[in-house]
């Protein structure tokens, strides 16, 4: 068993695969540098993430895998699991070494994990697609900030950005502290260095940052949570299953 | 102002809340001129009520004032209720401010008849053109037919709205003669048949011309009320089989009766809505559409209703033992499709896993399917020995025993009543 410690990138993930096949290893432990722990009597290798390596093993890919399962491949690396990063290295080698089709095989265990996973991420971003709330500020940015699961902030863009075409929005993972910026004309990354500040309670910012309009709109749509439900028909398991008690936080209309 | 439009919400999101449908999915309008929304591909539920049920849309009337007087509505002529409408502005502003802050899909729209039919329908499209022509407004639109609105009208709205719905009420024409006299099915069948030709014609031009605007491209639905009339589930499913097949139908939402008046006609206020039974017509209803059953093999004169206790893929199965085990590493899609506990996903994953090898227990356990529950139903390549066959009976004890059912905490072996 071979010990590859790659830098947690995707780039870094594939150059791993391609040197996987240079080094002509057999077994291969993949490990993060965040979560590697020096073992004394096992040297580990270590990955130096190269572009060019990484991309001739993603066309590779790309030449036997249709766009939705490249974008499945993307989507699990986001859930940043030790576990995934593993089970991407052997669902890549396994369609390397196999001919085209070899994808449909659900009974391959890592085929399910990374179908899988890729399920879980994506409900994750459908989750946030629903669930973010924004705060219109009085420099007229509509503001919001998560703490998903996992990295989907990637996956949000173009989402938002069709959808928000004429507004300016801010969306900030306080988790991973970085976020999204659209100026009315393209999206771009952002860092704040006052996030410490900032309420780890979502929907909260400040009253005198806020659009004068602001407080009547967030009354408004309680308001109407409110009246929409019929209580007769009360069914909390049904109403937590869909809404997880993590997701509340978000939810403007759940708040006192 | 902020306390009447406070008011006004209250009051027209309360009135509206019976209308089931809250579907923001199946429209393809894309955000094309830079303006707010995009109601393209799968809906977005952005929040949940207590019930459970999806908010997905900013569902209100334009107005409870109504001329009609029917029984099961909250907003019925006769009833002594306080009554709002609003302006044409107000819906616009209340959409689009809601929409910005990432609260809705877009806007459902429907309304007490006052006046007339036209000049209700007329109401309603001025605000769906503003929001689109003025507005720039690419979010979905779900806009209620009023019965005997002119064609005319009809056409313009169909224009603007993503969706268009009109209510069956009542799945029989007797039971809706029964709470309101002045309506009947042909009032509903009419215009949904005048929107779903125009939906085709114009599909058809657009094959052949480009430029053809878009006609409620997310197609029609309707809705029953359940159990405020003595319909048998044969009946409630037969209709609404024929209005899917008719009238090219999206949906048939089910609504469980909610007691809201002392109407001797109706459930006394203060009944448990029938929400098993609904959730069992539901199911029917996804049987039809996504398992390729025909209606007539889950209800029919010898089965008028659905069980209670189980659901009625598996209450078919049980009563159609002989197409039973299904081996699932040779059986064709269509009959794993119909084994209670395996789902489209997990019948697709079969199909195309079985490719590679004959499936084993542990393979379909990690698939997703709902093993309990198959397992007495299939054949896999580990499948151990059965010396006999077991009886219906026997199946759904051992299921029920197993299973923590929604509804029933212990098995019930009885007959229901109704």
């Amino acid at each position: 068993m071979d010990i590859y410690v790659f830098d947690g990138t995707l780039e870094g993930l594939l150059t791993a695969v391609f040197e996987c096949y240079k080094r002509k290893s057999e077994a291969v432990k993949l490990v993060s540098t965040l979560h590697y722990v020096p073992d004394v009597f096992k040297e580990a290798f270590t990955v130096v993430s190269d572009d060019l390596k990484a991309k001739r093993v993603w066309g590779g890919l790309a030449k036997k895998l249709d766009a939705v399962w490249m974008q499945s491949i993307f989507k699990s690396f986001l859930s940043e699991q030790p576990a995934t990063f593993q089970d991407l290295f052997e669902f890549i080698r396994y369609i390397i070494d196999n001919p085209a089709g070899a994808e449909a095989n659900f009974g391959n265990k890592y085929v399910l994990e990374v179908s899988q996973m890729s399920q879980k991420v994506h409900r994750e971003k459908h989750r946030m697609e629903a669930f973010i709330r924004f705060q219109k500020t009085g420099d007229g940015i509509f503001y919001a900030h998560i703490d998903p699961d996992f990295n989907v902030l990637p996956l949000l863009i173009k989402h938002f950005k069709n959808r928000y075409a004429d507004q300016k929005w801010i969306i900030y993972d306080l988790r991973r502290k970085y976020g999204l910026f659209y100026d009315l004309d393209k999206v771009e990354e952002i860092t704040f260095d006052f996030t410490t500040e900032m309420s780890p309670s979502l929907n909260a910012l400040p009253q005198a940052v806020l659009d004068p309009t602001e407080e009547l709109y967030a009354t408004l749509w309680k308001d109407y949570f409110r009246s929409v439900n019929i209580p007769a028909r009360k069914n909390m398991k049904l109403h937590i299953r869909h809404v997880p008690k993590r997701y509340w936080k978000y939810l403007s209309e759940k708040q006192e | 102002m902020f306390e009447r439009i406070r008011e006004k919400l209250g009051i027209l999101a309360d009135a509206a809340k019976y209308d089931v449908s809250c579907s923001s999915s199946g429209s393809n309008r894309k955000n094309e001129n830079k303006g707010l929304g995009d109601a393209e591909g799968t809906g977005i539920c952005h929040t949940y009520t207590e019930d459970g049920r999806c908010v997905s849309l900013l569902k209100i009337l334009l107005t409870n004032h109504c001329i009609f007087d029917c029984a099961f509505c909250v907003s019925r002529r006769s009833n002594d209720i306080k009554r709002a409408a609003f302006t044409v502005d107000e819906v616009v502003e209340l959409t689009m401010n809601f929409y910005r802050r990432n609260y809705i899909e877009g806007l459902f729209l429907s309304s007490g008849i006052f006046k007339n039919a036209d000049y209700t329908m007329e109401r309603l499209v001025r605000i769906v053109k503003k929001l689109r022509n003025e507005e720039r407004f690419n979010g979905y639109i779900h806009l209620k037919t009023i019965p005997g609105a002119s064609e005319e009208l009809l056409k313009e709205a169909g224009l603007y709205a993503d969706r268009m719905s009109i209510n069956l009420e009542m799945p029989t024409e007797s039971g809706l003669k029964l709470l309101a006299p002045d309506k009947s099915h042909e009032d509903v069948k009419k215009p949904l048949e005048y929107i779903r030709q125009n939906i085709e014609q114009l599909s058809n031009e657009k094959a052949l011309i480009k430029s053809v605007p878009k006609f409620v491209p997310a197609g029609q639905s309707t809705q029953m009320v359940i159990g405020a009339t003595p319909e048998s589930d044969k009946e409630i499913m037969h209709t609404a089989n024929a209005f899917y097949k008719n009238f090219s139908l999206k949906r048939v939402y089910y609504s469980g009766y909610i007691p809201i008046s002392d109407d001797s006609r109706l459930p006394v206020i203060g009944s448990q809505p029938p929400l098993i039974r609904e959730n069992r017509l539901y199911q029917t209803d996804w049987l039809m559409r996504f398992y390729g059953f025909d209606v007539k093999e889950i209800l029919n004169d010898a089965h008028p209703n659905l069980d209670v206790d189980i659901d009625p893929k598996l209450s078919w199965a049980l009563r159609n033992l002989e197409q039973f085990p299904v081996d699932v590493n040779t059986a064709d899609y269509h009959m794993i499709l119909r084994v209670p506990g395996i789902g489209v996903g997990s019948a697709l994953k079969i199909v195309q896993a079985r490719k590679f090898g004959r499936l084993y227990k542990d393979q379909l356990k990690k698939i997703g399917l709902s093993f309990n529950k198959a397992k007495h139903f299939i054949r896999y390549a580990d499948s151990p020995l059965q010396l006999r066959d077991y009886e219906a009976g026997h199946i759904k004890g051992v299921i029920l025993a197993e299973s923590s059912s929604k509804y029933l905490k212990t098995a019930k072996n009885q007959l229901s009543l109704f």
